[in-house]
């Protein structure tokens, strides 16, 4: 009887990640509290803020913006923050709490394929809600588009703000009792992070002091690099350091992605302790 | 000696033919060399947390094939031990040995091999019954048929429910599913029918003496039911205070098969009870004395939970046995 497993091999790398990303992707589509909260929010955002604020930003530097083209930006940034860290954190508390990671790590599942299935799950939704919030943005606010090179920081923007915030989120999960309390504390923070971070208003009408503390956080960085996605040159003169600082978006993200890292190995458990 | 299914239990006892603590049905001895051949060989386990000692030198072997049921109160050192063997926490001191490697340092091979049915289940998934099983049977190089595991564990009917929608008793079939379609050598199961109601009981404890005989499944059992431990089990091991008190067949722990035995009757408008360690001849000697039936006669020995709670509250050290033997002869016990 042991003989006979032994000598069969053990399931190719490649077919275990497909089912870790086919498992998440099923878990996270069919819940209706995931799929309203993470996706469909961010566009009711988007839709209510741009039927209230349709004011011209751009009157100090020359050019017509509607504030709809600025929040766009913004509320990208806290859908990608709601797919990845917000998510991470809310369903691997979950499923600590409920058993399911411990059932997991007593499966000759690699351990890693775990969150591969979980990586699946992010890229899926932050490609779904950013298609969905430029569509409605296209569709109802005559939103431009970004254009040529724009579409490749676009790119790394959200991929390298999505990464930071997931691994952010996979740590904070450890944290939390269980999903719902990690959706108590996660949630409000998130909030009060997409008010300080140039979401709903402009960054620039943010009190100094609290410009400051926002720009600890990735949340500032992921918002003001698809600015310059979204947003004419010339709006980047409205910017703290008067341009869009290209380079030290990628910087403090990617020092978020190292934070983010060396805490998820630290802190992750398989079981409740 | 028959289980309550009309098995045989003593029947089912392997042929000696090696002298390791296994086969010879009892308690290894501190000291002596793990069993290779065991399925699961413990010597010596030590596991503290903080200043707390969880297991404190615990000698286990489980032979293949066998059911072994583990008892003990909350807090012995059941579940710590259990989950040292199935690879989940590290251990203090001591040597194990499950299915020939140690299980912490063995890897996704050894873990093939193993079925774990925890208490805490599989969790609230969105996914229906058969495509958990699937999932499930994708990490496995030998995984049995999804379907056919539903069927073996009667779930056919839920295969297409969502997981987070079976009541109570079809959940733990579920975990059941989970833990063998991987084909396991050895299956882990912590308190599987917590919940059951007693039908749902009997199908499950069918359900797994079907795995040991026709699957040759080696089964760890963790339970607070005597009654499933000693339905189920070929052999009981009891932890107390971090160490096993005892282990044998159910029908024999703690001496129960050779206890004397209590018989009652009514004599004379009271209630007569006297222990003996000849029922037969009392019985025999009664019934001459009262020419016939003898007026509400009973013949009882020690049910397992007499044997075990005695074991458990006050007899915790093998030390006590002089003690334990006085109290078997009191015929009030």
């Amino acid at each position: 009887m042991v003989t006979t497993t032994r000598t069969a091999p053990l399931p190719s790398l490649a077919s275990v990640y497909r089912t870790r990303a086919v498992v998440e992707l099923k878990e996270f589509s069919r819940q209706r509290e995931a799929v309203v909260f993470t996706l469909l929010f961010p566009v009711l955002l988007l839709l209510v803020f741009g039927a209230i604020l349709d004011y011209d930003i751009g009157g100090t530097v020359g050019v017509s913006i509607g504030f709809v083209q600025y929040f766009l930006a913004g509320v990208t940034a806290a859908g990608i923050l709601g797919a990845s860290l917000q998510n991470m954190a809310i369903s691997i508390a979950t499923e600590r709490s409920d058993g399911t990671l411990k059932g997991l790590a007593g499966t000759p599942m690699p351990r890693h394929a775990y969150f591969v299935g979980k990586v699946a799950q992010v890229l899926a939704v932050t490609v779904a809600i950013i298609a969905v919030l430029l569509l409605v943005g296209v569709a109802f606010y005559d939103v431009e588009p970004p254009r040529g090179r724009d579409w490749l920081t676009f790119a790394w923007v959200a991929g390298l703000g999505a990464a930071a915030c997931t691994l952010l989120g996979i740590a904070i999960s450890s944290l939390a009792k269980n999903g719902r309390s990690a959706s108590a504390t996660v949630t409000p923070i998130a909030l009060v992070l997409q008010f300080i971070s140039g979401v709903f208003f402009q960054f620039s009408q943010v009190p100094e002091w609290l410009q400051t503390v926002a720009a600890i956080f990735p949340l500032k960085w992921m918002a003001q690099g698809l600015r310059a996605v979204f947003l004419p040159d010339q709006l980047a003169a409205v910017e703290p350091a008067g341009t869009w600082e290209l380079g030290r978006v990628a910087l403090v993200l990617a020092a978020w992605c190292v934070v983010g890292l060396v805490l998820c190995v630290l802190t992750f458990r398989w079981q409740d302790r | 000696m028959c289980g309550p299914e009309g098995r045989d239990v003593m029947g089912d006892w392997l042929p000696v033919t090696s002298t390791t603590a296994a086969h010879r049905g009892v308690r290894p001895h501190p000291g002596e060399p793990l069993d290779p051949d065991a399925a699961i060989s413990v010597r010596g386990l030590v596991k503290r947390y903080g200043a707390a000692t969880a297991v404190d030198g615990l000698d286990l072997d489980i032979r293949r094939g066998e059911i072994f049921a583990l008892l003990g109160p909350n807090g012995a050192g059941k579940t710590t031990t259990v989950e040292i063997c199935e690879g989940y926490r590290n251990r203090d001191a001591g040597e194990v040995r499950v299915l020939g490697e140690d299980p912490a340092s063995a890897g996704r091979r050894w873990k093939a091999q193993l079925g774990i049915v925890l208490q805490s289940g599989a969790g609230d998934s969105q996914l229906t019954v058969r495509e958990l099983v699937r999932a499930q049977a994708s990490y496995y190089p030998d995984a049995r048929d999804a379907d056919e595991v539903l069927e073996l564990v009667g779930l056919t009917e839920k295969a297409r429910a969502r997981g987070r929608t079976l009541s109570g008793g079809q959940r733990r079939r579920l975990d059941v599913a989970l833990g063998i379609v991987g084909r396991p050598a050895l299956l882990f199961l912590d308190e599987p029918t917590t919940g059951f109601d007693p039908e749902a009981r009997r199908q499950f404890w069918s359900l797994i003496r079907s795995l040991r005989d026709d699957l040759g499944t080696t089964m760890l059992l963790t339970t607070h039911y005597l009654d499933e431990a000693e339905a189920l089990a070929d052999r009981v091991g009891v932890i107390a205070r971090g160490r096993l008190a005892e282990v044998a067949v159910p029908s024999a722990l703690g001496g129960r098969g050779s206890a004397p035995a209590v018989v009652t009757w009514r004599e004379d408008g009271v209630r007569r009870e006297r222990a003996t360690a000849t029922p037969t001849a009392l019985v025999r000697e009664l019934a001459e004395r009262f020419g016939g039936e003898v007026p509400e006669l009973a013949v009882a020995r020690p049910t397992l939970e007499d044997v075990y709670l005695r074991m458990i509250g006050k007899r915790p050290e093998a030390a006590d046995d002089a003690g334990a033997r006085d109290e078997r002869e009191d015929p009030a016990w």
